[in-house]
């Protein structure tokens, strides 16, 4: 008998003396809403405030972005194509956007900017998906990843965003920058992934 | 009789260490209550309602299992079976040298500490890294991890300041920000110079196929966006029926690993990258693991393969808060490990079979499990178990002179009334069971006798002569 059918026929085995089986509850979804994080209002609203208690950042417009970057000297970054057209305009000579990302130069990439799926109001999460994402490390590997989200995609919570999997093999929920708390107990920001994190909402 | 093994690292631990780790297990526990019992007004209801979403699950194994493999196969997702730790180390390595691969970094997943999965590729000349900064060090030290979600609580700044610098990743230097930033710098090449990415699924969807990894460090997303090659390494009880119950259990795992409101990267995985997309593994595997998990199935204490690793239990356990992991001599400490680590034994049980009975059985440990595991009452069973096996344990004193006194009542008398005397015995007098048996505890002071006095001079009761 080969392990796969061992395996089975060993839990068979193992269940066969309970007398009845657990029966799955039917809950109701509602109950794992946290409701006092969803209010009756905008779910942008909520996206903001949320976004900001696991400490990335939302932004509404390109100008914001590209004085963000300009201040903190990130002005070489790697660019979503479909988005090269909008952000070079908005960006301005100052900037290079690279569209092609050279996987023997990772560092030289001080910021990713791709498109994400949509958001989680209930929890300030960024949604990117494989179909959007042009490139998984782009949207991974630099210090700011800024992703770019319809402002209509934001759902209000997790359960919604359940149900919105589709069929996209590789789904990613973004809430806050790359972090550890490792070390003593002290959160450090910036870890295998971005050190900030921006969602910009258009 | 000596003092049982989890009393000794106890006894031997650093105060340093159990300071650290009192103070963090202590701070993140109730930061979870916090988070908890704030955002739901319901808390226990969840808890209660995620267990019996696993335990449906275990009691059902054998109808989930079939299911799940059909639906990751249908996913392009290829499914191996490994009955013990052997198989599943060997299952990695034929993956491994079918491709022509010697580089692997690995995200942190218990079951392949359970397998010692990265010692076993280094034997067989594959370079294998573990990427999770906690487990990194571990790795880099030849450490063991002594926690579920924090690998290196154990360990001080300055400490893991030392082993960088004998490791050549720069001169000493024990700011937590410098450390993070030298392992960012150091593990990027060795994600990117490798062939595949190994990790763990903390769930798997069965009407879906879906992996669901979460991390806090974004270690699993580089390992799955740098790589060619996808292996998940999963234990068979981490099956969830429905999608929508990621909802409850996302939920409650944030909140009780680490008090966050949802990790910072959940990844949901069906399969090999989109075709469209030049990042990331066109090749997944899944290997099930049974390693002990079948034979744990078929006893009384089946209910603790509900667990989904979130440590709530060791922060909570005031014999893990002076423990620390170590003293469990196994890769599950605290309360989930004393129930867990002596099953996964097998014959080796009564080597750790001081671990069910180093527990006051306060219950803290059920009243924060997300999926309302009855520790206590497992670890009662577990002690039973032992004790039909192996007689009389070492640790409790012997009872046959208690049972002589107590059936004797003027035997009784005198033993309360010359029982005093120990008050004025010098420790190194005492009769040697006693002697060690002090060794890590305090006789209380003799106060026998006491009741048979306030029974014969209590005021006659009234309204009778």
């Amino acid at each position: 008998m080969n392990a796969r059918d061992d395996m089975l026929t060993r839990v068979k085995a193992a269940l066969a003396m309970l007398p009845e089986r657990a029966k799955l509850p039917d809950w109701d979804s509602e109950l794992a809403v946290a409701r006092k994080l969803v209010e009756h209002r905008d779910p942008f609203d909520d996206f903001a405030e949320r976004i900001k208690f696991a400490n990335a950042m939302v932004m509404t417009d390109l100008a914001a972005v590209a004085a963000f970057l300009k201040n903190g000297g990130w002005l070489r970054g790697y660019c979503d194509p479909v988005l090269k057209p909008q952000f070079a305009a908005a960006f301005g000579p100052e900037f290079s956007l690279e569209t092609e990302f050279d996987r023997t130069r990772v560092d030289d990439f001080a910021f990713g900017i791709t498109r994400a799926a949509g958001g989680i109001a209930e929890t300030g999460t960024i949604i990117l998906n494989d179909t959007l994402t042009s490139r998984r490390l782009g949207a991974l590997t630099p210090w700011v990843h800024i992703a770019v989200l319809p402002r209509s995609q934001i759902l209000r919570t997790m359960t919604d965003a359940v149900l919105a999997f589709g069929t996209d093999p590789n789904v990613i929920w973004v809430t806050g920058p790359s972090k550890t708390a490792d070390i003593e107990g002290i959160l450090i920001e910036g870890v295998h992934g971005p050190g900030v994190q921006i969602a910009l909402v258009l | 009789m000596s003092a049982s093994p989890i009393d000794s690292f106890a006894a031997h631990l650093k105060q340093e260490t159990h300071d650290s780790v009192y103070k963090s297990t202590k701070a993140t526990h109730e930061k979870r209550t916090k988070v908890l019992f704030d955002h739901f007004p319901d808390a226990n209801r969840l808890r209660e309602i995620a267990g019996e979403i696993k335990q449906h699950v275990i009691e059902n194994l054998d109808t989930f299992l079939p299911a799940v493999e059909e639906k990751l196969r249908a996913n392009g997702v290829q499914v191996h079976w490994a009955p013990d730790a052997e198989a599943a180390n060997q299952a990695v390595l034929a993956i491994m040298r079918k491709r022509n691969a010697t580089k692997i970094v690995k995200a942190k997943t218990m079951v392949s500490e359970e397998t010692e999965l990265a010692h076993f590729l280094e034997k067989n000349g594959v370079e294998c890294l573990e990427t999770d900064l906690g487990e990194f060090i571990v790795q880099i030290d030849h450490d063991h991890p002594s926690h579920i979600v924090r690998p290196i609580i154990h360990k001080s700044r300055r400490e893991v300041a030392v082993s960088f610098e004998k490791n050549g990743l720069g001169a000493y230097n024990d700011d937590p920000n410098v450390i993070t930033q030298r392992a960012r710098v150091f593990l990027r090449q060795k994600y990117l110079e490798a062939d595949v990415g190994l990790t763990g699924a903390n769930f798997v969807v069965a009407e879906s196929g879906r992996l669901v990894l979460v991390t806090n460090e974004g270690n699993s997303r580089f390992c799955l966006a740098a790589t060619r090659c996808h292996i998940a390494m999963v234990g068979i009880e981490k099956i969830l029926p429905r999608d929508r119950d990621l909802a409850l259990l996302l939920n409650l795992l944030a909140r009780s690993a680490t008090a966050q409101q949802l990790t910072v990267y959940t990844e949901f995985i069906t399969g090999p990258r989109q075709p469209t997309q030049p990042d990331g593994p066109d090749e997944m595997h899944v290997i099930f693991v049974d390693n002990g998990r079948i034979d744990v199935l078929a006893t009384e204490c089946r209910d603790i393969l509900r667990c989904i690793r979130c440590g709530a239990c060791l922060n909570v356990c005031p014999v893990y808060r002076q423990a620390s992991g170590h003293a469990y001599r196994s890769v599950y400490p605290g309360p989930v490990g004393a129930v867990l680590s002596p099953l996964l034994a097998k014959e080796k049980f009564s080597t750790l079979a001081d671990l069910p009975k180093a527990s006051s059985l306060c219950g803290a440990c059920q009243e924060v499990c997300p999926v309302n595991i009855p520790i206590p009452d497992l670890l009662l069973r577990l002690r039973d178990k032992n004790k039909r096996a192996h007689g009389p344990s070492s640790g409790t004193p012997p009872m046959g002179a208690w049972s002589v006194l107590a059936s004797q009542p003027a035997a009784w008398k005198a033993a309360m009334a010359l029982g005093g005397a120990i008050n004025h015995v010098p420790r190194i007098l005492m009769p040697g069971p006693l002697r060690k048996w002090e060794d890590y505890r305090t006789l209380p002071p003799w106060r026998g006798g006491k009741f048979r006095q306030w029974m014969k001079n209590r005021p006659a009761p009234k309204g009778k002569s």
